[in-house]
C-alpha cells in the first residue's frame, strides 16, 4: 500500500507533535490489545523491523551516502545523517567496545517520548522499542546483522536514553529482491 | 495509589508550553502511519471496522492535541460559538498538526448541524494508495477521529466521518444540543 508521491528528493518536514501523539496512540492500543509488556515490546520491535526495511530504501534514495566500509562509518551515518533526517535529532556515539563491534547511541531528547510518562504498572515496557526494530531492519537490508537494545531510558528515570548496538555478522547470502 | 498512575517521576508537567522543538521528516510519519494501518488491518475483518479502529487511534491523538494547542493559540479565551471552534479547527489546529490549513470549510445547505472540512490531499494520506477492492477505505478516518475527539473535548460534541468527496471531506455533524445552545447564544 504505497506509492511515490512524486515529491522529488526534497525531504518534506512536519512538526513532531502529530508524530509523537500518533506513536503514543499506537503504544496505548498495543497495551490494550496485548496482556503483558513483553508482548508489546515484541510487537513494537516487529513493527519497527517492517518500518526499517522500507526506511532504508527511502534513506538511500535521499542521502547520497555510499556503502559503509566498516562499523564505525555505519555508526556515524546512523547518528549524524539518518537520525537527523528522520527524527530531527543527532545522538552522540560513545562507549566503543575494544573490538570495535559495539557502540552506544546517546539520545538527549527523544521525540517519541515528548510528554510521556510510564505508569507504574507498565514498568517493563520499552516504550521506544520501535526504534530498535527500525535500526535492525534497516541494517539487515544492507547486509548487516545487528543486535539493538535499550540500555538506559529517560522514561525509567535515567538521565539519557542509551541504545546499544552490536554488530553480529555480515549477511553473505543475497536477500530476495522483494515481494514484487 | 492506583498503579496506573505514575508517582511524578518526570518533570514533564513543569515544562514550558513552547513550540515543539524538533521537526521531523514526513517520511517518518508516513512509515509509522502505514505500519499502524497494517497493524489494524491484521485485526479486523471489514473496511468499516478498519476505519473505526483508525478513528479510535485518531481520537487518542485529538484529545491530547487540543489542550496544549488551545493554551498556546488562544490563551485565556475559549471558543463558545460553533463558528469560532470550526475556524479554530480549520486554521490553528490543522496548521499545528498537519503543517497547513485545511482547504475549505463549508456548511451543508439543508442541515444546520452539518459542516464539511475539505482537504484535497490530507497529510495522512500521502503515500497511501487504496486497492480497488477496498475502495471505500479512507485513511483520513484517523483525522476524523482526531477531529471528533478535539471537538468533543472543546465542548462541542459531534460525529465526524471521512468521505471521498472533492478530495477528502470530513463531515461534522454536531449534536442537537450544541446547535440549540449556539442559537440561544446568538439571541442574547
Amino acid at each position: 500500500m504505497s506509492r511515490q508521491g512524486g515529491r522529488g528528493t526534497e525531504s518534506k518536514k512536519m512538526n513532531s507533535e502529530l508524530f509523537t501523539l500518533t506513536y503514543g496512540a499506537l503504544v496505548t492500543q498495543l497495551c490494550k490489545d496485548y496482556e503483558n509488556d513483553e508482548d508489546v515490546n515484541k510487537q513494537l520491535d516487529k513493527m519497527g523491523y517492517n518500518i526499517g526495511v522500507r526506511l532504508i530504501e527511502d534513506f538511500l534514495a535521499r542521502s547520497s551516502v555510499g556503502r559503509c566500509h566498516d562499523f564505525r562509518e555505519t555508526a556515524d551515518v546512523i547518528a549524524k545523517i539518518a537520525f537527523k533526517m528522520y527524527l530531527g535529532i543527532t545522538p552522540s556515539i560513545t562507549n566503543w567496545s575494544p573490538g570495535g563491534d559495539e557502540f552506544s547511541l546517546i539520545l538527549e531528547n527523544n521525540p517519541l517520548v515528548d510528554f510521556v510518562e510510564l505508569p507504574d504498572n507498565h514498568s517493563t515496557l520499552i516504550y521506544s522499542n520501535l526504534l530498535c526494530g527500525v535500526l535492525r531492519g534497516a541494517l539487515e537490508m544492507v547486509q548487516m546483522a545487528v543486535d539493538v537494545k535499550f540500555v538506559q531510558d529517560t522514561l525509567k528515570g535515567d538521565s539519557v536514553t542509551e541504545i546499544r548496538m552490536k554488530f553480529i555478522r555480515r549477511i553473505e547470502d543475497n536477500l530476495p529482491a522483494g515481494e514484487e | 495509589m492506583d498503579a496506573r498512575f505514575t508517582r511524578g517521576k518526570s518533570a514533564v508537567l513543569e515544562r514550558a508550553l513552547g513550540r515543539p522543538r524538533s521537526e521531523l521528516s514526513l517520511a517518518a510519519f508516513a512509515l509509522l502511519f502505514s505500519e499502524l494501518v497494517q497493524y489494524c488491518q491484521r485485526r479486523v475483518a471489514s473496511v468499516a471496522e478498519l476505519q473505526a479502529r483508525l478513528a479510535l487511534l485518531g481520537r487518542h491523538v485529538g484529545l491530547r492535541a487540543l489542550d496544549a494547542l488551545v493554551a498556546r493559540e488562544r490563551p485565556g479565551r475559549r471558543d463558545t460559538k460553533v463558528l469560532g471552534v470550526l475556524l479554530f479547527v480549520k486554521g490553528p489546529l490543522w496548521r499545528a498538526l498537519f503543517g497547513r490549513e485545511a482547504d475549505k470549510l463549508e456548511q451543508a445547505n439543508d442541515d444546520e448541524r452539518t459542516f464539511y472540512v475539505i482537504e484535497r490531499e490530507p497529510l495522512v494520506n500521502t503515500f497511501v494508495s487504496v486497492p480497488r477492492e477496498n475502495s471505500s477505505l479512507n485513511c483520513a478516518a484517523f483525522a476524523a477521529g482526531l477531529l471528533e475527539a478535539a471537538l468533543g473535548a472543546a465542548g462541542f460534541p459531534a460525529r465526524v466521518s471521512a468521505h471521498w468527496h472533492k478530495g477528502t471531506t470530513l463531515m461534522i455533524k454536531f449534536d442537537e444540543a450544541v446547535i440549540a445552545r449556539d442559537k440561544s447564544l446568538e439571541g442574547r
